[in-house]
């Protein structure tokens, strides 16, 4: 073990010290600056470009304009897509809020013997089967049922995929609400749904908030599953209409990408940090997709 | 407890069993239906020959284990299991872990707004939409060939060089890239893992004489085991089953990139070989159980 590098060194080797200091320091900047420009570099032209009347494939502002963004909104295809991306987001988030509330409650209420190893093998389902190890048989039960080519179908798919950690998460916070409230509640003559709707669901909001935002940001993103269940273009969400812009052969059109795609980032930006203000924890640990 | 509650003895809540089913049923039959089933019935489809289009779609036979002998002798779903694991090992138990390692180790100390400014600068490269990085990541990559023919950022800042990084280095394009994608929850993981560890411990090093890599050898690795573990699991998992590479490359050039999951979609859908597909899906779907079990040992017999 190096004994010199205590803190009190003798005063003969101050300057060195000192030196070493600078330099650790100074590698420490080097070191920070190349990790931001790695990080930063890719991003700029998703920033810089949507302002650029003719933008190129570097990112830079050399004609700053906000036409493209009034352009942008004349086209059919972005509005729809958006809209779509909408109703897949809101679709799930309610079918997984509300499902994943009831299942969670149950659990955390009435002692169903097991109900930690069926949470965790639940769970272990949700991480191994993923859109794209179980693409093939979700498009053929989609097709069986017909709910291909329906926003439903790509709402429930995802959903399904969701609710383990949701119910895993939500019965943590159920777990953690005193159940005395709905004793005299119950006591009082109020119904399973009014308990649940009047006593439990003030209580959990902020896990509900967690849910719902979580699941919101998911399929926001999400690519594989409207891409495989969704083949008509009037029902393409944005994550996929965003794609066919740039894989169609021919130019790529710089200015409706850029604009797009940033317009398209934002929401899942101003979320991401409005929760992380909000409930002060990053809620996107561990359970992100 | 208080009489006449349908379904019979009530928990303290006044949740009856009955009720307590009625709850539980939505949220089981999505996940049975959507999550398990599919999971199950692919075993079965892979023993196909099921086409969606031309005479197998009407007269689907059963093959056997076909699909299995065509995939493990064929060569081509080894060379993508090859080059997939190769992925993951550099991109995120490599890359990811290491390098979300060392920036919560530099910035375990730091309070202010320059590691607030970094920290979200990580964190967005993770939170943007697949295919918005996408194709962030063509143009930023781009050369002076190709369907776009202009050149990109890097090409631009490193000057003569005019590599064509997505053509000539795609291998190595998708792993920077990955990297860049997924370093944050590794980041985030090991920052919470290293806040963690009692200062007393890491003070008790340092008076020993410890240099930090002794000290990140002998405390904080030691201590955050489970941490490092889960993290693995996790990354491991979210990249061999990433799609992003088939916006980024679709597989090429060549089949240089036809990792797992490009392979499975393109027999599945674009040769409409669902059969086949179905037992690759099987085959990936067995892999990420193993990789989940395994994690899973490990982090049990280490406790």
């Amino acid at each position: 073990m190096a004994e010199g590098t205590l803190p009190a060194a003798p005063p003969a080797a101050d300057t060195r010290w000192l030196v070493r200091a600078v330099i650790a320091r100074v590698q420490l900047y080097v070191f920070i600056a190349l990790v931001a420009a790695f990080f930063a570099l890719p991003m700029a032209w998703l920033v810089l470009s949507p302002f650029d009347a003719h933008p190129t494939l570097v990112a830079g502002l050399a004609h700053p304009t906000l036409a493209n963004f009034a352009d942008m909104f004349r086209n059919p295809a972005v509005r729809g897509s958006l809209l779509n991306s909408v109703l897949l987001a809101l679709g799930t988030m309610v079918v997984v809020v509300a499902t994943a509330a009831l299942a969670a409650y149950a659990l955390s209420r009435v002692h169903v013997p097991g109900h930690n190893v069926i949470l965790y093998v639940l769970l272990l389902f949700s991480s191994v089967v993923t859109g794209s190890a179980a693409m093939v048989p979700i498009f053929l039960l989609a097709y069986d049922l017909h709910i291909i080519n329906t926003i439903t179908g790509v709402v429930l798919v995802l959903a399904g995929g969701l609710l383990p950690a949701a119910i895993f998460i939500l019965k943590d916070f159920m777990d953690s609400t005193p159940a005395s409230y709905e004793e005299s509640a119950r006591v009082f003559g109020a119904g399973p749904f009014q308990i649940l709707r009047d006593i439990v669901v003030p209580l959990v909001r902020p896990g509900l908030a967690v849910i719902a935002v979580w699941s919101m940001v998911t399929v926001w993103g999400n690519f594989l599953t409207p891409f495989i269940l969704l083949r008509d273009p009037s029902l393409t969400p944005a994550s996929v209409q965003i794609y066919s812009f740039y894989s169609a052969g021919g130019t790529a059109n710089l200015r409706l990408i850029s604009t797009f795609g940033l317009l398209y980032t934002l929401p899942v930006v101003v979320m991401y940090l409005v929760v992380q203000n909000r409930y002060g924890f990053r809620f996107y640990g561990g359970i992100k997709h | 407890m208080p009489p006449g509650v349908p379904g019979g003895a009530a928990s303290a809540a006044g949740l009856s069993r009955r009720w307590a089913v009625g709850f539980l049923t939505p949220a089981m039959l999505l996940i049975g239906v959507f999550l398990a089933f599919p999971a199950i019935w692919t075993i079965y489809l892979g023993l196909t020959d099921f086409r969606l289009l031309g005479p197998q779609a009407l007269h689907t036979k059963f093959v056997g284990l076909g699909n299995y002998q065509q995939a493990l002798t064929g060569g081509d779903f080894l060379h993508s299991l090859y080059i997939t694991v190769v992925y993951v090992l550099l991109s995120a138990v490599i890359g990811q872990c290491v390098f979300g390692f060392t920036l919560a180790w530099v910035f375990r100390q730091w309070k202010g707004p320059l590691r607030r400014v970094m920290e979200s600068l990580i964190i967005v490269a993770w939170i943007v939409p697949g295919s918005v990085v996408a194709f962030l990541w063509l143009a930023y990559l781009q050369g002076n060939i190709g369907p776009l023919t202009e050149t990109g950022t890097l090409n631009t800042i490193l000057g003569g060089i005019g590599l064509n990084w997505w053509l000539q280095l795609p291998m190595l394009s998708i792993v920077i890239f990955n990297i860049w994608r997924g370093t944050a929850f590794s980041m985030l993981l090991f920052g919470a893992a290293i806040q963690a560890i009692p200062p007393s411990y890491i003070e008790t090093a340092r008076v020993a004489g410890a240099s930090g890599w002794q000290l990140i050898r002998d405390v904080v690795i030691p201590r955050s085991r489970g941490h490092i573990l889960t993290n693995l699991l996790l990354i491991s998992l979210w990249t061999f089953n990433d799609f992003t590479p088939f916006l980024l490359t679709g597989g090429g050039p060549g089949n240089q990139t036809q990792f797992l999951p490009v392979y499975v979609y393109q027999q599945a859908f674009q040769q409409g070989a669902l059969g086949y597909g179905a037992a690759l899906s099987t085959l990936v779907l067995l892999i990420n159980l193993l990789i989940a079990l395994a994690y899973m040992r490990i982090l049990k017999e280490r406790r």
